[in-house]
Formats: C-alpha cells, sequence, structure tokens
C-alpha cells in the first residue's frame, strides 16, 4: 500500500509522462474513437431495418443470403474482418488509380466499414429477434382494422419491434465501443492508439493502460445511463405497475 | 491480509507455466522480428539474420547456450526490466532516453536512418515544407517514431506500426507516402523489392544524438554488469578472428 | 487450388493454440463465474461490493486494453510482489508469465465477470420450493447443491453460456496483437509475408466458422440433455 501511494506521489510530482503532447494525443484519441463508433453504429442501425425485415421474410431467396451474411460476420472475429477488409481493398485491381483511392487510402475508412458492417450483423439478428417476438393479438388486430402489410409493418410491428431492442441494442452499442480499441492495430490513432503510443514511448504501461481504461469506463456508463434513461421512457407500459 | 497474500502468490505460482529459481547457464535474449535483413523468420518459422547469426557466434565463443525469446517491440525494454529474459539483441540503438532504463554493450553495428519513397515521388528532401500534409510511416516506439513525432507530428500524418513488415506493406499499396527507418532494413525491404522501385530521399540521418544515439547495442538489466562484459569480450574476439566480417558479409552489400 | 505456400503447418498449430487457449480460458471463466455469483447472492456485504466491483471494471474497459495492461504490467506487478517477497522473507523466486498463459488468465478474467452475471440469473431462477422440497428429503447444503441447485441452474445457464463461448472464442483473435501466435497471428504474418490477405485470412474465417457451428450443435444437445422432464415446454 506505502509502494502504491509512493509511486501515486511520484507522479504527480515529477509528472513526465502526462505531458501536453500525451493529453492531447489521448484527447484526439477519443475524438476519432467516438466518430468511429457513432458513424458505424448510425450506419450500421440504418442497414440492419431492412434486412431485419427480409431475414423475417417467407421468401428463401431473400432470407438466406442475408442469414449467411450474419452468419459469417457474427461468427468470425472482427480482426479478421478487420484485416481483410483493410489489406484486402489495396488488391483490387486499379484501386489506387481510381477516385476511390483518397478514400480508402485512409485507416479511416476502412475500419468504419469493417465496424459497420459487423455491427449491422448482430443488430440485424436483435431485430429480427424483436420483430419474432410481436404479439399476434397485435397484427390481427391491425389487419380487422384493414391495414396493408406494409402498413402493419410500418405502424405496428417495426415501432413495437424497435422498443423491445432496445436492452439489447444498448448491450451492442457498448460492445461497438469496446470492439473500436482494436482499430489501433491498422494505425489508426483512437484511444487504444493513443495509450500504445504512450506507453511504447515511456515504457509506463499502468500509467498508459490504466488512465485509457478509465476514459472507457466513464464512456460505458455514459452510454449505460442513456440506455436506462430511454428505457424507462419508451417501455414505461411494460413496467409493472406500482 | 500475510494469508491471503501468501494463497494469492501460490495462485500465481501454480498459474505460471514456470516458478523457478534464477540462474545463469541459460540466457535468453530478446529479439522482434521481422525486421529484414537484422532478424526475420523462414517461412518454416526458424530465426534468421544478421542479429540472430551475430548473437549465436558470441554465445558460441562464450560456451554457453542462448535461446531467442520472440517479443513484440514495444514490450521489449519492459520485458527485460521483468526478467522475461536476460537481453536484448534486435537492432535496439544506444541512447539516453534507454540508458535510463537499459545497460547497453559496446555498439555492434552503427546503421544510419534513412528516409524511403517510391522512385515515383517528388519529394527529393525531406523538410518541414516538403513532408507537409504527407503520410509518413514509422514502427512504434522507436527513435524514428521519437524523431519524426517531435519534428514533424504537426505537418504530417504518422502512421505508427507495430513491425516493419507492416509498414512495408502499406508503403507498397501507396497508404504512406514516405517511411523513415534503419538504412539496411530500408535496403533489403524496399530498395531490393521485386514489387516496386524505391528510392532513399534527402540525406542519412545519424544527428542529432539525442534520437539517433550511438548504434546498435546489446541491451541488459542494469545490474547485469557481468553479462554484459562477456559479450563484450566475446564481440572483439569475433571482431579480431574475422567472424564478424564474414557475418555482415552475409547480409549487407558492401557498400 | 487452396496454395498456403508452406504455412499450412504452422496454420494448423495456430488453431491449436486458439483452441487450447479458448478451452483453458472457458474453464478458468466458469470458474470465476461461480466464485462471483456466489459472492453476489452471499449475504457478506464485503464479498457482495468486491464482486460488483470486479464486474464493473471489466465489463466497462475494452478486452484488448485489459489485455495489454494485464499483459505488459501483469509481469511487472509480480516481480514487484516477488521482490517485496525476497525483502520480506528472504524468498527469491522468479515467476515468468509466458504470452500463452498470460493470454488464458486475461481471457479468463474478462469472461469470468460476464459468466459471473450468467450464473447469478441462472441461480435464481432455480424454483426455491424445489430447494425446500430437498430440504424436506434431509438433504444436506451440499447435496441440495449438487442435486438440485446446480443441474437445475446449469439449464437455465446454457443459453448464456453458449453465447459467452461464442464471444470468447472470438476474442482470442486479440492475443495476436500481444504477440502469441494463434491461427490470426500467424495468417498475418502469412499474408504480410506472400502479399496474399485473402488466401490466409479466409481460411482462418472458416475454422472460426467451423469451431463455431461444431459447438453449436454441441450446445444444442447439452441443452437438451439438461432440459430433461421439461418435455415440449421451452
Amino acid at each position: 500500500m506505502q509502494a502504491l501511494l509512493d509511486q501515486l506521489d511520484a507522479l504527480l510530482a515529477n509528472n513526465s509522462i502526462f505531458t501536453l503532447q500525451t493529453l492531447s494525443f489521448y484527447g484526439d484519441g477519443l475524438v476519432t474513437t467516438v466518430q468511429l463508433v457513432f458513424m458505424s453504429l448510425i450506419i450500421g442501425l440504418i442497414l440492419a431495418i431492412p434486412l431485419a425485415i427480409g431475414r423475417s421474410s417467407k421468401n428463401g431467396l431473400i432470407k438466406w443470403p442475408i442469414f449467411l451474411y450474419t452468419y459469417v460476420f457474427r461468427g468470425t472475429p472482427l480482426l479478421v474482418q478487420l484485416y481483410l477488409i483493410y489489406y484486402g481493398v489495396v488488391f483490387v485491381e486499379g484501386i489506387q488509380e481510381s477516385w476511390l483511392w483518397p478514400v480508402v487510402k485512409d485507416p479511416f475508412v476502412p475500419a468504419l466499414v469493417a465496424f459497420t458492417l459487423n455491427t449491422a450483423a448482430y443488430t440485424t439478428e436483435i431485430f429480427r429477434g424483436a420483430i419474432k417476438a410481436t404479439p399476434k393479438g397485435e397484427i390481427e388486430a391491425a389487419r380487422a382494422y384493414g391495414m396493408s402489410p406494409a402498413l402493419t409493418l410500418r405502424r405496428i410491428v417495426l415501432p413495437s419491434a424497435f422498443r423491445r431492442a432496445l436492452p439489447a441494442y444498448g448491450n451492442e452499442v457498448i460492445f461497438m465501443l469496446h470492439a473500436s480499441a482494436i482499430a489501433s492495430v491498422v494505425t489508426l490513432m483512437d484511444l487504444t492508439g493513443a495509450a500504445r503510443f504512450v506507453y511504447a514511448r515511456f515504457y509506463a504501461p499502468f500509467d498508459a493502460f490504466l488512465f485509457v481504461a478509465a476514459i472507457y469506463l466513464c464512456l460505458t456508463f455514459s452510454i449505460l445511463y442513456l440506455f436506462r434513461f430511454l428505457e424507462k421512457r419508451l417501455l414505461a407500459h411494460l413496467q409493472p405497475m406500482t | 491480509m500475510k494469508k491471503l497474500l501468501t494463497l494469492s502468490l501460490l495462485g500465481l505460482a501454480v498459474a505460471a507455466t514456470s516458478a523457478q529459481a534464477r540462474d545463469d547457464d541459460q540466457i535468453r535474449i530478446a529479439v522482434d522480428v521481422p525486421y529484414e535483413p537484422m532478424e526475420f523468420r523462414t517461412p518454416d518459422g526458424e530465426l534468421t539474420g544478421f542479429d540472430i547469426d551475430l548473437g549465436n557466434a558470441m554465445c558460441a565463443e562464450m560456451k554457453v547456450e542462448c535461446e531467442w525469446v520472440v517479443q513484440g517491440w514495444d514490450g521489449i525494454i519492459p520485458g527485460l526490466m521483468a526478467r522475461k529474459y536476460d537481453a536484448i539483441m534486435s537492432s535496439m540503438t544506444i541512447n539516453d532516453r534507454r540508458r535510463d532504463k537499459v545497460l547497453f554493450s559496446e555498439p555492434y553495428f552503427t546503421p544510419p536512418s534513412a528516409w524511403f519513397a517510391p522512385s515515383t515521388s517528388d519529394l527529393d528532401d525531406a523538410t518541414e515544407d516538403s513532408l507537409d500534409g504527407m503520410t509518413i510511416g514509422v514502427q512504434r516506439g522507436t527513435l524514428q517514431d521519437n524523431y519524426v513525432t517531435d519534428m514533424y507530428g504537426n505537418v504530417a500524418d504518422v502512421n505508427r506500426y507495430s513491425t516493419a513488415d507492416d509498414m512495408v506493406l502499406d508503403m507498397e499499396s501507396e497508404r504512406l507516402d514516405i517511411v523513415f527507418l534503419d538504412y539496411p532494413v530500408g535496403q533489403s525491404t524496399l530498395l531490393e523489392s521485386e514489387n516496386r522501385d524505391y528510392k532513399v530521399v534527402g540525406e542519412m540521418l545519424t544527428e542529432p544524438k539525442k534520437y539517433f544515439g550511438d548504434g546498435f547495442g546489446m541491451g541488459f538489466r542494469k545490474r547485469d554488469q557481468d553479462l554484459a562484459d562477456k559479450f563484450n569480450q566475446a564481440l572483439k574476439t569475433l571482431k579480431d578472428n574475422g567472424t564478424y566480417d564474414d557475418i555482415e558479409a552475409r547480409y549487407f552489400d558492401k557498400p | 487450388m487452396l496454395d498456403l505456400q508452406g504455412y499450412g503447418p504452422r496454420l494448423l498449430e495456430g488453431a491449436g493454440v486458439t483452441l487450447s487457449l479458448a478451452v483453458l480460458s472457458l474453464v478458468l471463466s466458469v470458474v470465476l463465474g461461480l466464485v462471483t455469483a456466489s459472492a453476489k447472492m452471499s449475504r457478506s456485504v464485503i464479498a457482495h461490493r468486491l464482486a460488483t466491483l470486479y464486474t464493473t471494471l471489466i465489463r466497462g474497459v475494452p478486452d484488448l486494453v485489459l489485455m495489454l495492461l494485464l499483459f505488459f504490467g501483469g509481469q511487472i506487478g509480480v516481480n514487484a510482489l516477488t521482490d517485496w517477497l525476497d525483502d520480506a522473507t528472504g524468498v527469491d523466486i522468479f515467476i515468468n508469465i509466458n504470452e500463452f498463459i498470460a493470454g488464458v488468465v486475461t481471457i479468463g478474467l474478462i469472461f469470468g465477470a460476464y459468466m459471473g452475471e450468467t450464473f447469478r440469473g441462472a441461480f435464481m431462477a432455480v424454483d426455491h420450493g424445489q430447494i425446500e422440497a430437498g430440504k424436506a428429503y434431509g438433504m444436506n447444503d451440499r447435496l441440495v447443491f449438487w442435486r438440485i441447485r446446480f443441474p437445475q441452474m446449469m439449464r437455465h445457464a446454457l443459453p448464456g453460456l453458449s453465447n459467452n463461448w461464442m464471444v470468447l472464442l472470438k476474442t482470442t483473435a486479440l492475443v495476436s496483437v500481444i504477440g502469441l501466435a494463434d491461427m490470426v497471428r500467424i495468417a498475418s504474418e502469412a499474408s504480410k509475408a506472400t502479399r496474399e490477405p485473402f488466401t490466409f485470412m479466409l481460411v482462418v474465417a472458416v475454422v472460426y466458422l467451423l469451431i463455431a457451428s461444431v459447438s453449436e450443435l454441441a450446445f444444442a444437445r447439452l441443452q437438451k440433455r439438461y432440459s430433461i422432464g421439461y418435455g415440449e415446454m421451452d
């Protein structure tokens, strides 16, 4: 314990690691991480809605390709997907000369694509489960009102499925935040990338990684409370009466 | 409290593969691969390269058994301090920042650092102006990383890689405009590459000493002065009897 | 056809590393999970708080960051402890943590937290009347645990367990970042050396899918076994 206190003292007195330079690395890293996670979640969500509807379809030609996609992306490590996209894209014939190159040259875009495809696969399955769990009575009631299948989907099935999917989706958001740490392996300077830089420069694993762990912890809790709040608001009708 | 500590220690001892008394018969040397031609693997996984051959020759000269331990670069000094191995021989440049943590042998090799770019590149000099807006590749935690981060971190994008291999691949795919490397490594991975043509940009650098230090040395823990002395002696013998030159000829073209 | 350019045997070795790493960390995480679940359900406030702290911290930080911290910091921490022991008692031991063990411990520690939550929920789901019935039959606490609580808990825990295993399996890929020669590491070395990322990474992806599919089948069978007596109810 005394050793720990001494170390803390030394850290504060002679702070050679957390200088303005390294703190700005952590700051930029925070921005990169939040951008990457937020953008991939939004795009993934937009992709997942039609995919989930298709995945619940009775038409095999629609259903099975989507199943294959979610099966592969959920069954393999995100790291492997990231490697494939980051290194794979440069082997597309003539890519370096095309207009796309300035876009995919930067590690941010391949990472974004990998993360988006990954989260879209998980989100599709979450929504599919929620759609499947729609009470039959709700659909029958909509039919009885003379709604078309499309209208039923839009007005009845999807809104109630979204609410039911909320807790699972909250987990997915946290999962993505944590998964984004691997962006540092393709040279992106996200939060973890900043920590690895500081570690390699100062040979100080505890300082570098504990600091970044604390930032992630704060982010995780913010997401957690946001979703708790949303659940309270949107799922109020499912709460037990008191 | 004491009991708890003893218990958890016991648990750790069981968890770890080897709880052993420190012994001196076998010397474990850490190396980070690939870093061609200094140290790299053949496809079947065997270690080879200048450092490996020279290290083995020194161990043979000292009549001790040496074991190579492969360790990622960014953990190589902490690993030494943590006694995962007894020495580092991995193209590590001797400089003051590292002297704080590590006891160095005499330098056994002294290469400069150099900038490499595709031969089609417009770059013919590495200055703050010419590197403005460029993407520079370096290996994370190397002296080249420190130099580039401090000198050009504000004007250029710096991509940091875990291994030199990753960097070369991104150079080939044109993700990087220019890389900063130990010259022999750039020479064998880029200049002699069959895939593309590369050139050296600007001057090779050995100054300022604050960054570029005094050549490659073996690293030891501070209290292992005896071990360092033994290796220094062996190096001297190998230089005198010509073995050193033989090994050098194996990996480098004499300019 | 598939040409692995001499990397085949090493890839196979890597697959072995991945699999043994996954299985060993699963075992560790199940043990830790059971301990955590009991701590959370115990009446001791300290045990409860410690377990909550453990699960909260672990689940709040990315796996990779924990791995880097434990892997790079772990040995320094252990050494500080052995040095202290040397000073205090004169016992001079050196504990070398190799990468594989570090990987197992890290992944086990991470998933122990998730398993803890799974087991806690499952223990709570066991009908209390069953436990009382067991006691009425004159079973002691241990017998009640092994004959009634554990088997029934497993029925409720299996879906969560299976889910955790799938995530754990994929998490093993992260050890390649800290330098352990699992199949992802070897595939990435091979693809850089040969400039053929698709060949090796796709092989690795297929192996992961294969392991996942086989374990899915195995879990389905287990689920059947532990659901005996519940018939078509679920």
